[in-house]
């Protein structure tokens, strides 16, 4: 799923402000799960702007509003309504559902509240950890099932580097793994080393063409 | 004029490279200096790239100031601050220039330098950029063009004997051997076995290619575990760092010189490998003192 971190409040508050009348929408599909911008963050949020703006004699009046998907434009469209009453709209989807809604109530400034971060998953409560680069060239059948684009620091692809610290961790964090190690490991474990030793060529870096578009094959 | 360094490698002598780490603004003053004094004390100056992630001046001007003063040049280039295109112009460039040796490196995260925000690049990885290398001798780039005039590059690439877990590391240096190198500096060393373990490994799958053990002398108790500690492949072992302790106060560079010349003898002696690669950054001007003690003056 997609990871994001809220903004700080403070930069919210710079956004945001010109406004005084604010739509604050979560979506509740996957910013939701890492806790950045679901039902229970919209709240949050919107109290913590009221109560800053009060206290600085500048009044901001917040509606409240979370969407199943951001990212879709047949969910948007029950928010029509309450868009229409703002000046502007504070977003907690990510970059796609931000941008989802600024296509579509374009005539309203629409706020992004998050940084989107990665695609990952969750390792542990309230720890998630990136997985996939969207890199739109899959390899993780020679590597063990784990990313050497994004788990490796570097996004090598023939091995680790040589900073590798003690134990199998990054360069540039003790407290991350080394993704050729991890590779290594698994690749041992199931007996399919031959598989590291095999020499990949430069990425193919033309796999997805920014900006991205995919069309599904027609039956 | 100085010997191409692959003709020295050829030969038996026991081959000594030394590092030239360029300055950072554009007053080369120092670095001529440097360059001036180990020219002829050492088959190669090994010119680094960006080194530890800090701008600096470029690796390929140095290696020009290197040629202008009559000495040898290896240029490193690593794959973190240029993508394809960038690399092989500079290749091109290099060595219509007279620069014939390139050691090819992964480098550094951006994270360990001084402009943490850069955009790091990584296009290749090191064994990509070696084969890149035979690619672009071959007479024709990457995407298969024709070149108007190839390469002729002697090439090196480096390796950590003291990484742990060591064989992911083996699996990576086995794949530089198989893409062709004619010489391996390591990581620093400090002990003698570990070098005598990577050799035999490097040997049962290559024979001719050059093993130069990597020196970077230890000057203090407080260096020693910074380094035992921060530096990524590096494993002083504690007889080592009790040596530096007991050395009078005032006395840790003399101490240093004096323990990377032993392990320099030692090397030579028991015919490890088959050169050395001497990193004593921040105190080129003491890199004679080393030479001399380890009788290669």
């Amino acid at each position: 799923m997609i990871i994001a971190e809220r903004k700080s409040l403070e930069e919210i508050r710079q956004e945001l402000a010109p406004y005084k009348r604010v739509l604050v929408a979560g979506c509740a599909t996957c910013v939701a799960v890492c806790w950045a911008g679901g039902e229970k963050e919209v709240g949050i949020l919107a109290s913590e702007l009221r109560l800053a703006r009060d206290a600085e004699g500048n009044e901001i009046v917040t509606s409240e509003a979370t969407v199943e998907r951001q990212c879709e434009k047949e969910m948007i469209e029950e928010l029509s309504e309450q868009v229409a009453q703002v000046d502007a709209v504070l977003s907690l989807a990510c970059g796609a559902g931000v941008q989802t809604m600024a296509e579509r109530f374009e005539d309203k400034p629409v706020l992004p509240a998050v940084n989107t971060t990665f695609i990952g998953m969750p390792e542990t409560e309230g720890l998630w950890v990136e997985m996939c680069g969207a890199c739109g060239d899959c390899l993780l059948d020679r590597t063990g099932g784990v990313c050497p684009m994004v788990r490796c620091a570097k996004g090598l692809l023939n091995g680790p580097c040589g900073g590798t610290r003690k134990g199998g961790k990054c360069e540039i964090d003790p407290d991350k793994d080394c993704g050729w190690v991890l590779i290594y490991r698994r690749l041992e474990k199931q007996g399919r080393l031959d598989l590291m030793r095999e020499y990949y060529s430069p990425k193919n870096y033309r796999a997805v063409k920014r900006p991205g578009r995919v069309q599904a094959a027609r039956a | 004029m100085a010997t191409p360094f692959r003709e020295t490698l050829k030969t038996k002598k026991f081959v000594v490279t030394a590092e030239a780490a360029p300055g950072k603004g554009s007053n080369v003053a120092k670095t001529i200096e440097h360059i001036e004094l180990l020219k002829d004390k050492v088959d190669a100056l090994n010119v680094t790239d960006n080194q530890s992630s800090v701008m600096r001046y470029p690796s390929v001007g140095v290696c020009l100031l290197i040629k202008e003063h009559g000495g040898e040049p290896v240029l490193q280039i690593t794959c973190r601050d240029r993508n394809r295109l960038a690399i092989q112009a500079d290749l091109l460039f290099a060595y219509s220039r007279g620069i014939s040796n390139v050691l090819c490196l992964t480098g550094d995260s951006v994270d360990v330098g001084d402009h943490k925000e850069a955009k790091q690049v990584f296009d290749l990885d090191s064994v990509q950029l070696i084969h890149l290398v035979h690619t672009l001798s071959s007479g024709k780039d990457m995407a298969g063009n024709e070149l108007d005039g190839a390469v002729d590059f002697c090439i090196g690439t480096s390796a950590s004997p003291s990484s742990d877990p060591l064989e992911p590391q083996l699996i990576k240096v086995e794949k530089k051997l198989r893409a062709g190198v004619d010489f391996i500096q390591t990581q620093a060393v400090y002990d003698l076995d570990e070098l005598k373990r990577f050799t035999e490994f490097v040997r049962k799958i290559d024979q001719d290619v050059k093993i130069l053990g990597g020196i970077v002398p230890v000057i203090g108790v407080k260096m020693a575990s910074y380094m035992n500690e921060n530096v990524p492949g590096i494993f002083i072992p504690q007889s080592l760092i009790d040596e530096l302790a007991e050395a009078p106060k005032g006395t840790g560079v003399a101490k240093g010189i004096e323990m990377a010349a032993r392990l320099i003898r030692q090397i030579k002696e028991q015919n490890v490998c088959d050169g050395v690669h001497i990193m004593f950054i921040g105190r080129e001007d003491r890199v004679p003192e080393i030479l001399e003690a380890a009788g290669l003056a």
